[in-house]
């Protein structure tokens, strides 16, 4: 019988997060920052509380040398292709979900090849699929033949498509795919029960369980984390860490990162219920480096130019560039405005990040490595 | 060029491979003591060999720039020949005051040896524990005191301290010496955690000296930030004093780069406020 | 061949630590009486350094202590 995440995760469910989170001093967080050994839950807490905030600089510097230590002076780039907007789910925070109404876009195998040359063109060699959930639209069939094509064009395949079975997966990894994305969105289930009303996704156990059916199918990355903005964020930044640890216990041949998507007041839409602001972002980037030295992060082009920049120094080990965020806005259709699932912040080109972290000292990645 | 003759290499192949000199020609890292500059940071001493004829080549090898020699009464049975004999003249001869149970012996010693045309170096080395050959930083502090005072440079042989490194700072020596482990125990730093602590807090240059083993431990000494190592044990009792002595000058080459080289990364972040998160400000 | 002023002018000193007869006679000639290579040698009288162009001068008086040192290997 498999272990699974669901079999630890009940205890870490229940615990009293917040109360810790208030209690702790700063004496906890500095007995956190000066353990030479692997840190627990408990130091994770703690670097996660407010009481770690005036703390920042010295977890940044501590941050700062592990990152070097574990991936050197090092960004991998990757880039995002919508291939299908399609989507059946409810998810209210979703510029895609089903109840919002614009001309939906799927993207035929020949017009992929054309976004797909178009992201190659710029150097990119890492790619990740995305989709909304709509098996009738994206069957097994449509997305392996799109793994196949892609793999003509790019050394890595990441997939961020809706949850599948383990059988599913291995064949997408058979064709070719590598790396699996999927956010939890919220570790908290009474907000994921609200967020999530309808449709597959509101299977909470099946999503949590997504990543290590990924693993068991033989990807060799995993990508998870949070929504910040859903539920209370130091809470779910600890839960969600804690999925990372034991997705690395319990797979250590596959490489596990975690993304810190953050939800942002953007105009028309739902304020998110809980704001992380930037001292928050890095606080939590910086905790999780501790927690985990060998840990990917990779942030996304919702972040801004500027900020992005300063994370280069802060842990990131992946980013995104030159991102389209909507079904055939690289070639396709890159004349309109196609629907875009989020606002991308960061609109510099491929070539411009690459200066960018050429100029910070760090060497861009194009291609990290690829399956033979 | 395998087998020992007398005074030459044994092995001078080896030996060519890196050029000591080389790395003394870009020494715009150069050792100050006392307004001296020196370019090696290894300072050796001439106590324990198996024969005095070793010392020039061992010298020659290591680049060392300063080496002790100790004050005693002349045996008339010895015969021995002076051992500054066997000093170049280029090497700073550092006369120490070992023998000396108290601050009065030390300060006769060092006056002694000034007079006998040795310079204004003194190493101060007052040792009242004869189990562990440990130093009485009190007897040295006083000593400290007096010498600075009449122009000596003084550098103390102390028990790690960082009180006592304060006030040999304030009473006038010129470095500081605290021992790496016990003298002739080759232990190494047993005294890493105090050094380091000294190295950080001390205005004056840092000599680790005492129970350095092995290269590697003047290594690490150095990427801790010391200034400079004394080494005599380890190299006047190895079997080749000669490589001995190069084997050390490497490691403490190696260890002070590396040393250079993280200053220049802390100094890539070393301004007043926060520099890596202070944008968040 | 013992020289006659030995006999009548013996004096006793502490040459390093031990009690030494001795002639009456200067630093110099102690030195050289003992066998020793004048470079090498730093004198002491009563815990006074004597310099070496003041040996000729020097006499010896009964009771003195004199040390003679010299530089060895040390650490």
């Amino acid at each position: 019988m498999n272990m699974s995440f669901l079999d630890v995760f009940p205890r870490l469910e229940g615990f009293d997060v917040d109360r810790h989170l208030q209690a702790a001093t700063p004496a906890d967080v500095e007995r956190a920052l000066r353990r030479d050994e692997q840190l627990d839950r408990r130091d994770l807490l703690c670097l996660l509380a407010p009481a770690a905030q005036p703390y920042l600089e010295e977890m940044a510097r501590k941050a700062r040398q592990l990152t070097l230590q574990h991936f050197g002076r090092v960004i991998s780039l990757y880039a995002p292709l919508y291939i299908s907007d399609y989507c059946s789910n409810a998810c209210t925070y979703c510029g895609f979900h089903a109840g919002v109404d614009f001309p939906r876009t799927k993207l035929t195998l020949e017009q992929i090849e054309q976004e797909a040359a178009a992201i190659a063109a710029t150097g990119i060699r890492h790619i990740l699929v995305l989709t909304g959930e709509a098996p009738a639209q994206t069957p097994m069939s449509y997305l392996t033949d799109t793994v196949r094509l892609l793999t003509e064009h790019f050394s890595s395949i990441a997939l961020e498509i809706f949850p599948l079975d383990e059988a599913d997966y291995r064949t997408l990894r058979q064709a070719g795919a590598d790396s699996l994305t999927v956010y939890q969105e919220t570790y908290d289930r009474e907000t994921y029960k609200e967020v999530h009303p309808a449709g597959r996704k509101a299977d909470y156990v099946y999503r949590l369980q997504t990543p290590e059916r990924g693993a068991r199918a033989g990807f060799r990355a995993l990508n998870i984390g949070p929504l910040f903005g859903l539920a209370e964020p130091r809470r779910e930044a600890w839960l969600a860490a804690l999925h990372a640890r034991w997705l690395e216990e319990a797979f250590p041949d596959v490489e596990i990162s975690l993304s810190l998507p953050r939800m942002t007041k953007a105009a028309g839409a739902i304020p998110p219920r809980y704001m992380v602001t930037d001292k928050d972002f890095v606080q939590f980037m910086l905790a999780w480096r501790l927690f985990m030295p060998r840990l990917g992060i990779t942030i996304s082009t919702r972040e801004a130019p500027a900020f992005r920049d300063r994370l280069v120094h802060l842990g990131a080990t992946r980013f995104s560039s030159g991102s389209k965020t909507g079904v055939g806005e690289y070639a396709v259709r890159s004349q309109e405005a196609a629907p875009e699932q989020f606002a991308v912040t960061d609109n510099r080109s491929v070539e411009e990040v690459a200066a960018m972290l050429r100029r910070s000292g760090c060497q861009p990645v194009f291609k990290d490595w690829e399956l033979v | 060029m395998s087998s020992r003759m007398g005074t030459q290499w044994s092995c001078s192949v080896l030996l060519e491979a890196v050029d000591v000199t080389e790395y003394r020609k870009t020494a715009n890292d150069a050792l100050l003591l006392g307004g001296v500059r020196f370019s090696s940071r290894l300072l050796t001493g001439t106590g324990k060999f198996a024969s005095r004829e070793l010392i020039a080549p061992m010298l020659a090898a290591s680049g060392s720039e300063m080496i002790t020699v100790a004050l005693r009464r002349v045996d008339p049975k010895a015969g021995e020949q002076d051992i500054l004999r066997y000093i170049p003249p280029s090497v700073q001869v550092l006369p120490n005051t070992s023998g000396a149970r108290t601050a009065e012996e030390a300060v006769r010693i060092a006056r002694i040896a000034r007079e006998a045309g040795c310079g204004d170096f003194i190493k101060i080395e007052v040792i009242t524990d004869n189990r562990y050959l440990l130093p009485d930083n009190a007897e040295t502090l006083k000593a400290t005191e007096l010498l600075a005072k009449e122009g000596f440079i003084v550098l103390p042989y102390m028990m790690p301290d960082i009180t006592v490194s304060k006030q040999l700072h304030d009473a006038g020596a010129a470095a500081v010496m605290p021992l790496g482990s016990p003298i002739g125990s080759n232990r190494g730093l047993e005294m890493k955690a105090m050094i380091k602590r000294i190295i950080e807090s001390s205005k004056l240059p840092v000599v680790v000296d005492a129970g350095i083993g092995r290269p590697s431990q003047a290594a690490e000494a150095m990427e801790l930030g010391a200034d400079a190592v004394l080494v005599n044990t380890a190299i006047a009792t190895s079997s080749d004093p000669v490589m001995a002595g190069k084997a050390f000058a490497l490691a403490v080459q190696a260890g002070r780069l590396a040393r250079l080289a993280q200053l220049a990364e802390e100094q890539e972040y070393a301004q007043a406020s926060s520099p890596l998160t202070g944008f968040l400000r | 061949m013992p020289d006659c002023r030995y006999f009548l002018f013996t004096m006793q000193i502490i040459l390093n630590g031990q009690p030494v007869d001795t002639a009456d006679q200067t630093l110099r000639e102690l030195i050289a009486e003992q066998g020793f290579v004048p470079d090498a040698i730093v004198a002491e009288v009563n815990f006074e350094l004597i310099k070496k162009e003041h040996w000729q001068q020097h006499v010896l008086q009964d009771g003195d202590t004199v040390e003679l040192l010299s530089f060895v290997g040390g650490g």
